[in-house]
């Protein structure tokens, strides 16, 4: 039948997410439970994915009444939405060719929108510049990460094009570098150390890729993703000396910089710290960074948008990366609800009060979450937790006895995945495996999201202790 | 901070240099927000300016925007889609019930009942089987499953998805993938991305842009010396020529790509986009089962559908799909987990998708309004279509096709010697170099043939039928006085 027994090897040589074989049994088990099957619990808790509103935290009003008066303008003619939500609503209608938000937009988006981002980037950093030109709204920050990508990776080159990488990453990071025909030169945070970024690793990682690639970059997240930390400035400027001394494009994925609630930390934007850094490196070191709708308060992955921000490239490179986002447009109503984010309610406002409410109380959840993630997970002895600064994850580590270990390799699991699939068969509580991110050999992580309802967050660390201790018990 | 960079000045030492770049990023071009475009909105900036100019807006012609161009969204989906976004609004008795229960049953499956949750990357499932009953529905009874339904963002993503999977090789093993020329220059700028072959098909602009297939074998033949051809790419109805592919035609086409065992890419995104007498739309789906079981469970097909054309014109919620039919279930799997890299689609774009595939039935509240509004839409688009291709042909020197369906026309244009000349003199594509002096001259917007492929020697615009009549007369009478002009000015 089949002309297709050959496809794409950058294709075939993508990993399977691990994650697979959790959805698959999740859907089935939710399944089993419509159909009245009886367990231990009545409803999964899937919180695999950094997605907020999927784990229960609710939308900000501001947002969706401006969202719901874009979409449908007759909304505004009565007295239910607030003035100031009318207001934006308009002006962004006005932005919108032909009133409209179901139109294409210009390549880079919404221009009045990318002077709004360009203006909260400076207050962001202080004051160091920010110029509209250099910035491109995208389906989402991934999209614009594997467009930069796709211009810096040349499949064709021998050697082929590397890119290095921390352990663990953001699992989807890692899969578009494979399909893009890239090397991944992974260099490894030091856990014991809150996953610091050591200069040495960075160099070991370098002189690892002599002889099997071209290391042409180096991605970094920052907060992070699994691990919840936030870089120091210290560190942010030795990568960025690092960066210079060895000719590496610099990819800042900083798509959780809202969320930072470590009582010491303070996110510092890799522009503003090559900023401070002065000339010469300010001025030549080439920085793409990436921020999101997605993540922090707002939380609105479905809506696919984000954007990049490019910071000294060559401008003959700049025309091609214009032709490569010119073929695809960014969804407008991501573009609308991201100048809602960088433009909030302030005070004085009528819609203020309530989205100070909300968004106070998402972060209160959120500090909350994180003080009693901290304190269950370090009170067992075979399972413990970096200090969680930023990002919107847990990702503690699990020290399986050998024979957990020994019974994952008799199931063809990954220990980890064998944890979590046990986890979520006995306990209705959906993470996903360290082995998706990339970890120490031999070791064992799970993630988990830790944005949402703090109920939600205490059924899940009841079900998750009562589980844990059922399980080491077991294979004790 | 220095923009140095900014001004032009070249940068020593950059790690990114184009001579380093991806050389095939380098290759990418998509005429259709290319340089025209850009000096139009440059020109829009000096108007805005106060720029004294020979008009005083710039009619962007160029790209198939209808909403921009004035046409108003249905009703009944912007209310589902605020429902959607603020549900609280579901108690408030402004909203029709129909519009109400579809938002609901949308909001129910969603994560955390909200369209900013990710959905499964493949889509959200009931959307798909919704997809799956509309396409049964249109082609008579023949079964489509939800598991051969992928959601993307537009047409255009998962258009270069497929692409994506199916493109390998090296040298004279790389994949060729044949295409119409003229063609939507988004398939060139993708294969150009993956670095495929390219294999151009000539339409018959004689015959209406017909397609035949003496063409299609003759371009294969030739290409089975530098590649391997596997793919067959078909814009039905087509862009930017607009021609409605006949059933028999469609027929042979399927022929052609078992007997040289290619896989079909069928681009339908006009589907409801048909005007002229005497044509319909046939779906490729329809046809290859209609050929019975010899072709309909051996043919690998992807054929690709959108939000963003048609009636409803809304190109910003980026929704669409394709069904793929046929396909190997291993290559299936590979596909499922090429698709999981974007995440999802926009969640927005898909609720609207389930919109447009379940619209008001005869028997709810939102009927009578939503086919007034559906009917309306189209016939005005029936009637530019017809008034377009009307007025374009009283001008010595401009010859068109019939618009028989989409949304845009490819008027032939005959240059004078001198003009092609001084084009050339200016380092410019001639009908590029026509172009840019109507923008100049009228303000008006178009994309030269040349960002589509043409036959050599003969020279287009694409123009779009989208501008409301009243303007698009005027636009007409304009781009007739222009070219009268320049005729006589390099006579």
């Amino acid at each position: 039948m089949s002309v297709l027994q050959e496809i794409s090897s950058d294709v075939r040589n993508m990993k399977q997410m691990e994650n697979f074989v959790l959805f698959r049994r999740t859907n089935e088990i939710k399944e089993e439970l419509r159909r009245g099957v009886r367990k231990s619990y009545r409803e999964v808790i899937d919180v695999s994915w950094g997605d907020p509103h999927r784990a229960g935290v609710k939308p900000l009003s501001f947002v969706r009444q401006v969202l719901a008066a874009c979409l449908y303008p007759e909304l505004m003619d009565g007295d239910k939405l607030m003035v100031d939500v009318k207001q934006r609503a308009q002006r962004l209608l006005g932005t919108c060719a032909g009133g409209s938000v179901g139109s294409y937009c210009a390549t880079a988006g919404i221009p009045q929108i990318l002077q709004s981002i360009s203006q909260y980037i400076m207050r962001r950093d202080g004051g160091v510049p920010c110029h509209p030109e250099n910035i491109y709204i995208s389906p989402g920050s991934q999209w614009a990460l594997t467009n930069i990508l796709k211009v810096l990776v040349n499949s064709e080159a021998s050697p082929r094009t590397g890119v290095l990488i921390p352990v663990p990453c953001h699992s989807t990071t890692i899969i578009s570098l494979t399909t893009l025909g890239a090397v991944a030169v992974p260099y490894y945070l030091r856990e014991e150390r809150g996953w610091a970024l050591e200069m040495e690793e960075l160099q070991r990682a370098l002189d690892s890729a002599k002889g099997v690639c071209n290391p042409v970059a180096l991605y970094m997240i920052n907060p992070g993703n699994p691990a919840g930390y936030v870089q120091s400035r210290k560190s942010i400027q030795e990568v960025i000396r690092f960066a210079a001394e060895k000719k590496l494009f610099l990819l800042a994925d900083e798509v959780y910089q809202d969320c930072v609630y470590g009582k010491e930390s303070e996110f510092v934007s890799y522009k503003r710290a090559l900023a401070e850094i002065g000339a010469p490196l300010s001025d030549s070191v080439e920085l793409a960074s990436f921020h999101t709708a997605s993540k922090g308060l707002m939380g609105e992955c479905g809506l696919r948008t984000g954007y990049v921000e490019l910071v000294n490239l060559d401008p003959a490179v700049m025309k091609h990366i214009n032709n490569l986002f010119s073929t695809n447009s960014c969804p407008i109503l991501g573009q609308i609800a991201l100048d809602v984010m960088v433009n909030p309610p302030q005070p004085g406002d009528p819609s203020y009060p309530l989205y100070l409410k909300e968004t106070q109380h998402i972060r209160a959840s959120l500090a909350q979450n994180v003080r009693r993630v901290e304190e269950v997970i370090n009170s067992f002895p075979d399972f413990s937790c970096q200090p969680l600064e930023g990002g919107a994850f847990a990702f503690p580590r699990l020290f399986l006895p050998p024979k957990a270990i020994e019974r994952a390799k008799e199931a063809g699991l990954q220990p980890d995945t064998f944890y979590c699939l046990r986890l979520l068969e006995e306990a209705g509580v959906l993470f996903s495996p360290g082995t998706e991110y990339g970890q120490k050999e031999g070791t064992y992580h799970i993630r988990f999201c830790i944005m949402t309802p703090t109920d939600t967050m205490e059924e899940i660390l009841r079900r998750l202790s009562a589980f844990h201790e059922q399980f080491m018990k077991e294979f004790s | 901070m220095s923009q140095e960079a900014v001004n032009g000045v070249p940068c020593r030492g950059k790690v990114l240099t184009v001579e380093n770049m991806n050389p095939n990023v380098k290759r990418v071009e998509y005429a259709v927000r290319g340089p025209i475009v850009q000096r139009a909105v440059q020109i829009e900036k000096e108007l805005r300016e106060g720029v004294k100019k020979p008009f005083t807006e710039v009619i962007k012609a160029n790209i198939g925007d209808a909403q921009a161009m004035g046409q108003r969204p249905i009703t009944f989906f912007r209310q589902v889609l605020a429902l959607c976004s603020y549900p609280e609004l579901l108690e408030d008795n402004k909203f029709p019930e129909d519009a109400k229960q579809r938002a609901r049953r949308i909001l129910d499956a969603c994560g955390g009942h909200s369209i900013g949750a990710y959905s499964a990357s493949q889509g959200i499932e009931c959307i798909r089987q919704d997809v799956a009953r509309y396409i049964e529905k249109r082609d008579g009874g023949i079964s489509s499953s939800p598991d051969n339904i992928y959601l993307s963002t537009g047409a255009s993503d998962a258009i270069v998805t497929i692409l994506k999977l199916l493109v390998c090789g090296e040298g004279r093993d790389r994949t060729g993938v044949m295409i119409s020329i003229p063609q939507y220059p988004l398939y060139s700028a993708a294969l150009a991305d993956l670095a495929a072959v390219q294999i151009n098909y000539y339409l018959d602009e004689d015959n209406c842009w017909s397609l035949n297939v003496a063409e299609l074998k003759r371009a294969l033949n030739e290409a089975k010396q530098h590649c391997k051809p596997r793919v067959l790419c078909i814009i039905n109805p087509g862009n930017p020529t607009g021609q409605v592919q006949s059933r028999q035609c469609i027929e042979d086409v399927i022929r052609f790509a078992k007997e040289e065992h290619l896989f079909l890419m069928a681009d339908e995104v006009y589907q409801d986009n048909v005007y002229a007498e005497g044509c319909k739309f046939h779906s490729f789906k329809k046809v290859l089962f209609e050929m019975g079981p010899e072709y309909s469970s051996t043919v690998e097909m992807a054929s690709f559908h959108s939000t963003s054309k048609c009636y409803m014109g809304e190109c910003g919620f980026r929704g669409g799909y394709m069904e793929v039919i046929n396909m190997d279930p291993e290559v299936k799997a590979q596909l499922t987990k090429l698709v999981s890299v974007r995440l999802c689609p926009p969640v927005p774009g898909q609720a609207l998708l389930d919109l447009v595939v379940n619209p008001p039935q005869p028997d709810e509240p939102s009927y009578t309004s939503f086919m007034k509004e559906r009917t309306a839409v189209l016939a005005a688009l029936a009637e530019k279509a017809r008034l377009t291709e009307e007025i374009f042909n009283t001008v010595p020197g401009i010859t068109c096709n019939p618009v028989q369906g989409a949304m845009y026309t490819f008027p032939r244009i005959t240059l004078p010697p001198k003009a092609i000349d001084k084009a050339k003199a200016e380092g410019k594509v001639p009908d590029m170099f026509y172009c840019m002096k109507l923008l100049e001259e009228e303000g008006i917007c178009l994309v030269p043939g040349s960002g589509f492929g043409q036959k050599d020697g003969t020279f287009h615009f694409r123009m779009t039928i989208l501008p409301p009549t009243e303007k698009l007369k005027v636009v007409l009478q304009k781009i007739r006085d222009f070219h009268l002009r320049f005729t006589n000015e390099f006579s």
